[in-house]
């Protein structure tokens, strides 16, 4: 085990988990958040809405 | 003045206030580049290096010269403007190449099957290899494999993603040579893959068998695949990108990154069909894996996904169940499915952090493919019934329940322990083929009984009976591939690793081949019962493509294309 | 949508296409961004970290006549039911040899570890059974292992080698870094007539160039070098170029 190895694996076991926690609570925000119901509904319907 | 006879050439003088007919870039530039490619592969048969080679580059010289024929006589027969977006305010859909392609799924899904029925056979008796180079075991195999996921699935998504994107983006297909580039393309990729396999040309990366120039092609096809489907999402008529196309969207642009990643390689001179991996030993095997898995994870996954979100609330006629997790789920599989690779490498000698990174991943994986199998058959919710009476619609969400059993054994697999039993042994087999028989296979059957109806503008399938006699004979040949080989995998794995009481291996290697015999003919035995059922299918299919027209719906009216010739 | 009512002024309607397009270029960044994670993380460091390929003695490149064996191997697609990579456990270890080395297949383009065994794992056939065995076992296995489900490959004794062009598939992988000398590609259609020759003149100019080659007729026809020549080279080859006799794993904690 080198010292290379043993910074990039604490670099990512810190930052790298939190930063992707973070990314993860973006999407979520974005998908719940209360001023997008409308439009998911609404995208929801699209293989329904015959032309 | 007047117009030279035949209407066709473009009057270089030109006719004022008449359209006049001249060849679009896209004919123009595809005719030029395809003489091209004939030039070029005249001169490598002329010189190439073996028979096989020089076989695939005749075959080369008249594909492209058979193309540029008919984009000619079609650019001499065509009206002299280009089929319109809309008429009457409304998408005139093009779906030309949806047919092909679901035509072709459905050949090379028969073919598939009944070449793995072959290698399967061939494994419970081996006089079937015949002692041949072009019927031997390890050169079939490939082909089984390629025909299933690439030319049947292939085939399956391309289609459905020309279907998909136009209903949903309510706006015809973009470009006009170029969705029937991509199809007939891919599917000469196909043709050359497959024969390259029996005549002995192969990478020997499994799922990425093809050599260089194959591959190279494969890139220009998909390139225009991704500026079709690009293209279409950009005339849309509606607000949002439906998810459907998402995945399809990340099934197309990770392929093309896998595909480039896992085939970096040399030729030794372009006379000679064989390459060089730029990579070697453990990082190709990484390498191999990341494609490999993730042609599992976007390819037969993400890809299949789309399909599972379209159909399936189209089937059941009500929305998908929480539109919300799918974007959840979305985001969430394509972010964890690439890190998954490594898994194929338990205790290797791949180094342990990365196998450790492969199994935690793998685990992980199996809460948003639960999310994405809950969203799918959640989506029934209120109409369980239609189960009992629409045997498609079954076949769709049997097939989201395999998928669910699939991805739940997947992760079990990845766990290193369990791995150092399963892996090496026809567990794996079984394992795979869960998810291709009962996912794959039955999703696309599933889409392609939809949509054969519509393309065809029929009223309805033309034997619903027929269709749940195909959903058992399959899902009985299903249950007896996977369960024989879930016994023959767990057998052969404590067999291997089996001491006597003195501490001496108790199993020579070739006592767990001969165990093995009686779940090999089990498992051929099933592998027949699903190709049985796809037979049945395409008998079906071309019945109902046969049986009269359903009278013009109003939807389709205004196309003159699809109204039955009068 | 927007049909019913009168056309919109041109302008804006191209600005709201402008901006959906935007949304479909951004979906595809962010779905590369999101899938690149991964690979990068997975893949870079290998290239990077010394400790991934072991320090050990004695790994050599193939030998041309080794080499086109190996494409033989590759060509007939005997990764489909043999691996060549054999797990550190107790099992493994008794029944084939030493647990594989990342070291050992470090010049192999592709890599063969295979993912089934539906025969047994090759890491360390070679040395294992004769050259007759080999011989006899390829043409019929059936013949020397009565239970064996192997296809049989009786054309390989019968086919020539067509390896004039070796050096060439040589010069590739010394593209690549592997340790192919200008020397080594001039003399390869030389050294592979050499390998299939038993008491050949310039035997010793090739075990110099390929310490450790093993060098005679493995196929038991002086008339040509066949492909059963070559690819009986090669499984003879295989596992052997270590000594692990001094390969101390304690140096290789990975």
């Amino acid at each position: 085990m080198n010292e290379t190895y043993r910074a990039l694996a604490e670099f990512a076991q810190t930052w790298g988990l939190l930063y992707f926690v973070a990314l993860f609570a973006c999407v979520l925000a974005y998908a719940l958040s209360p001023r997008r119901r409308h439009e998911f509904e609404e995208a929801a319907r699209l293989p329904l809405s015959e032309d | 003045m007047r117009q030279s006879a035949t209407g066709g050439a473009p009057d270089p003088v030109g006719v004022p206030r008449q359209i006049s007919k001249s060849l679009t870039f896209g004919e123009g530039g595809l005719v030029a580049s395809l003489v091209l490619l004939a030039f070029a592969s005249l001169t490598v048969a002329s010189g190439a290096e073996t028979a096989a080679y020089a076989f695939h580059a005749w075959l080369t010289v008249l594909a492209s010269l058979a193309a540029v024929f008919v984009i000619i006589s079609h650019h001499v027969e065509r009206p002299a403007a280009l089929p319109a977006r809309e008429v009457d305010g409304r998408p005139n859909y093009n779906f030309g190449p949806v047919k092909f392609a679901t035509v072709a799924a459905m050949f090379w899904g028969i073919a598939g099957f009944l070449v793995g029925v072959i290698i399967a056979f061939q494994l419970a008796f081996p006089a079937l290899n015949f002692d041949l180079p072009w019927t031997a075991f390890g050169r079939l195999r490939p082909l089984h494999t390629s025909a299933v996921i690439f030319a049947f699935g292939g085939n399956v998504l391309i289609g459905t993603s020309f279907y998909v994107v136009q209903r949903t983006c309510h706006a015809r297909l973009a470009g006009y040579l170029a969705p029937w580039f991509v199809v007939l393309g891919y599917n000469f990729f196909i043709l050359i893959a497959g024969t390259g396999y029996l005549l002995g040309i192969t990478q020997g990366k499994e799922y990425a068998e093809p050599e260089w120039y194959a591959d190279l092609w494969l890139t220009v096809v998909w390139v225009t695949y991704l500026l079709v489907f690009l293209g279409t999402i950009w005339r849309r008529r509606e607000p949002h990108i439906y998810v459907a196309n998402w995945f399809y969207l990340a099934f197309i642009v990770t392929i093309a990154v896998l595909h480039l990643g896992n085939n970096a390689s040399v030729p030794v001179s372009i006379y000679s069909p064989k390459s060089y991996i730029v990579w070697s030993g453990v990082q190709d095997a990484m390498v191999q894996w990341w494609y490999g898995h993730n042609a599992v994870g976007f390819f037969l996954t993400a890809g299949f996904l789309a399909i599972m979100y379209y159909f399936i609330p189209k089937r059941a006629e009500r929305p998908v169940y929480s539109y919300r997790l799918s974007i959840v789920h979305f985001w969430a599989l394509i972010f964890i499915y690439i890190w998954a690779g490594p898994h194929h490498l338990h205790y290797t000698a791949l180094p342990d952090w990365a196998q450790t990174l492969g199994m935690t991943f793998s685990i992980i994986l199996w809460m948003p493919s639960w999310g994405g199998m809950i969203n799918g058959l959640m989506t029934l919710s209120g109409a369980w019934d239609k189960l009992r009476t629409d045997p498609v619609l079954r076949m769709l969400v049997v097939s989201v329940a395999f998928y669910g059993m699939s991805t739940f054994e997947g992760p079990l697999m990845s766990v290193k322990a369990v791995n150092s039993l399963s892996h090496y042994t026809d567990w794996t087999i079984g394992h795979v083929h869960s998810g291709a028989l009962g996912w794959v296979a039955y999703i696309s059957f599933g889409a392609i009984y939809c949509l054969v109806p519509w393309l065809w503008n029929k009223r309805e399938l033309y034997s619903l009976k027929l269709v749940n006699w195909h959903f058992w004979i399959s899902t009985l040949g299903i249950v007896f591939y996977i369960s024989a080989m879930w016994v023959a995998g767990i057998l052969q794995g404590l067999m291997w690793r089996a001491y006597t009481s003195l501490g001496f291996l108790e199993y020579s290697f070739i006592e767990t081949v001969e165990a093995m015999h009686p779940f090999y003919v089990i498992r051929a035995i099933g592998g027949v019962l699903f190709l049985i059922g796809a037979l049945i299918m395409a008998f079906n299919l071309w019945m109902t493509v046969r049986s009269p027209s359903a009278e013009p719906a109003v939807s389709l009216a205004r196309n003159p294309a699809f109204l039955p010739a009068e | 949508m927007a049909t019913a009512t009168t056309p919109a002024p041109r302008k804006s309607l191209w600005q709201k296409h402008a901006f959906f397009e935007r949304n479909s270029i951004w979906l595809i960044i962010g779905i590369l961004l999101v899938i690149s994670v991964g690979g990068l993380v997975e893949i870079v460091p290998l290239f990077y970290l010394k400790s991934t390929i072991e320090k050990v003695s004695g790994v050599r490149p193939w030998t041309p006549l080794e080499l086109a064996g190996r494409n033989i191997y590759v060509r007939e697609g005997c990764y489909n039911c043999h691996s060549q990579m054999i797990r550190p456990l107790r099992d493994e270890v008794e029944r084939y040899g030493h647990y594989s080395l990342a070291a050992e297949s470090m010049y192999d383009r592709p890599f063969q570890w295979g993912s089934k065994r539906t025969g047994p794992d090759l890491a360390r056939v070679g040395g294992k059974y004769s050259d007759e065995w080999q011989r006899q076992h390829l043409a019929d296995p059936r013949s020397v292992v009565p239970g064996s489900i192997m296809p049989g490959y009786p054309f390989l004794a019968e086919s020539r080698l067509e390896a004039a062009d070796i050096g060439q598939d040589m010069k590739v992988n010394a593209l690549y870094g592997v340790p192919y000398t200008e020397e080594m590609i001039a003399a390869a259609a030389a050294d592979l007539r050499t390998q299939a020759t038993t008491d050949a003149a310039d035997a010793e100019a090739l075990q110099q160039r390929y310490p450790g080659a093993q060098i005679r007729d493995f196929d038991g026809n002086l008339a040509f070098v066949s492909e059963a020549d070559a690819l009986i080279a090669y499984l003879q080859a295989l596992g052997t170029m270590v000594d692990f006799k001094l390969y101390d794993d304690k140096a290789n904690i990975r």
